[in-house]
């Protein structure tokens, strides 16, 4: 069914009879072509961009929960394009450029709104390092403008300019940042990866990887034995667990990252604003309940949920920052399981088995990045060659010193 | 969270940093080649469950300890004095 302003008029005329399941729900096969691991927001994109970019659609998605009922439901859900560094300034860029045209591509509604982010800074060193972003921003074709105090008094008025800690020097702008409807995502892709043809198999865990003669023959499930020539790992935070049935360590240790949502209020935080010198970050989701969060809680960790010490501390620096907060109630809270990779960049490439990939380490940044993740391990399956925009996001970068260290904090898991 | 100290006690989790896999205390040698290295300084067990790392009382008696720790549950197994454990390990 294609979802339009006519066919929204015909159901609501017609008592909301006529609308049909998103997808179907089909029996694993015997055998598929490639099969992924993982039917997340990544897993989900990169099966739709198999069959679309590549008309590859004898495909599966395992799931073993539902669909898009990990990482992918439980962000904050930035999109940006604000990368420094070669490797990933391209493919960030191109990530943005497809979420532009997510919802005329997949004709579902993903709440893409690109209402500005600002990243804001609090000494003349740290202007300069938000200046030679932006520059790179630009340099990239992206949008980037360095705000003074008033400009960003302009738009944050709301912020404690003068607070004796951090006080607001000025704001890198990206105007095309800003958040979508998570949920969305996933759900836009899963359909348009249905109608495609690809079977998306929930409940369906896998609890082993076959490998004869150094080449992946299939997996074994919940649901049965299921042939594959080709396995694509693509399952964030568990990735330890699943590459271990292939044999595999990774360089990657899973770690905790809380975020908080309020009470519904009316709209007052119009932008994404990130105050990285307090660890806080923060927006407004459509519902008007305020979304933040700040770092890891810096331990390994699978529980899904953190400790009140990080707690603590995020509120505290939304209270530094923005006071009108503070009458606002905190509804929720809750802990999402985080890839981390020792340079705080994420991995997508062939493993040294043959047919087998990896889609992983993508830290606490995947959100935004997944439409072109799914458009470059689509790619790399496909044509068993990388994409030239995620081609430095080898898996043996780590052992040849080729790192992209983001934010220049060193070479171990938990420093990102 | 609150981790047992063996020098200072029971105290709550702010007072330690964590300073990752307790792998850490297994350097190789000068000779090593560039594999071994390699699954020491990056590569992962990664457990979901019971695991060892190490963390630093930072803010007591600034001793490292090695933590036997559950991942899924945040429950502390145990703590030693890391300068012991490696002696013990001979």
């Amino acid at each position: 069914m294609r979802y339009s302003a006519l066919r929204l008029l015909k159901e609501g005329l017609t008592g909301q009879k006529g609308w049909t399941p998103h997808w179907r729900d089909p029996a694993p096969k015997d055998d598929y072509d490639i099969v992924l691991i993982g039917g997340g927001g990544h897993g989900l994109s990169t099966a739709y961009y198999l069959a679309k970019n590549h008309g590859l659609t004898n495909v599966a998605v395992l799931e073993k929960g539902y669909l898009g009922g990990g990482n992918v439901g439980r962000n904050t859900t930035i999109v940006r394009a604000n990368y420094f560094l070669d490797g990933n300034s391209q493919f960030y860029s191109h990530s943005l450029k497809l979420w532009e045209g997510l919802e005329q591509e997949l004709n579902y509604n993903v709440m893409h709104s690109q209402r500005g982010l600002i990243n804001l800074f609090h000494s003349d060193g740290q202007r300069d390092a938000f200046a030679r972003r932006g520059n790179a921003m630009v340099n990239q074709g992206d949008d980037a403008i360095l705000l003074d105090r008033e400009g960003v008094r302009e738009h944050l008025p709301y912020l404690d300019f003068d607070n004796t800690r951090f006080p607001v020097y000025g704001g890198l702008l990206h105007p095309r940042g800003g958040t979508a409807r998570h949920d969305a995502v996933a759900w836009g892709y899963a359909r348009g990866a249905d109608r495609r043809g690809v079977d998306l198999i929930q409940n369906c865990e896998v609890t082993g990887i076959d490998v004869a003669a150094g080449r992946v023959t299939g997996v074994q499930t919940t649901r049965g034995p299921i042939r594959a020539r080709k396995v694509g790992i693509v399952t964030a935070g568990r990735s330890g667990q699943v590459a271990a049935m292939a044999g595999m360590r990774l360089p990657i240790e899973s770690h905790v990252l809380q975020a908080f949502v309020t009470e519904g209020l009316k709209p007052v935080i119009d932008h994404v604003v990130s105050f990285g010198m307090g660890h806080f970050y923060i927006s407004q989701s459509d519902k008007g309940g305020l979304v933040f969060g700040g770092d890891l809680d810096f331990y390994a960790s699978y529980a899904q949920r953190g400790n009140l010490p990080m707690a603590e501390h995020v509120m505290e620096a939304g209270m530094t920052l923005m006071p009108m907060i503070g009458k606002a109630r905190v509804l929720r809270s809750w802990g999402g399981i985080m890839d981390m990779t020792p340079d705080g960049s994420p991995i997508i490439d062939k493993t040294h088995i043959d047919g087998l990939y990896v889609d992983c380490g993508w830290c606490y940044g995947g959100f935004k990045a997944v439409p072109a993740s799914g458009w470059c391990f689509a790619h790399l399956i496909a044509r068993d060659a990388p994409h030239e925009v995620a081609a430095k996001y080898r898996l043996d970068r780590f052992r040849t010193g080729h790192l992209l260290d983001e934010e220049g904090t060193g070479s171990q898991h938990n420093l990102h | 969270m609150r981790i047992t100290c063996p020098l200072c006690g029971d105290r709550d989790l702010r007072e330690f940093t964590y300073g990752g896999a307790a792998v850490y205390m297994d350097r190789p040698g000068a000779d090593a080649d560039l594999d071994a290295l390699d699954a020491y300084l990056h590569l992962r067990d990664n457990p979901a469950g019971p695991t060892e790392e190490l963390w630093s009382h930072d803010m007591g008696c600034r001793a490292w300890l090695k933590v036997r720790r559950d991942t899924v549950t945040h429950e502390i197994l145990g703590t030693a004095l890391a300068a012991e454990a490696k002696r013990g390990a001979g």
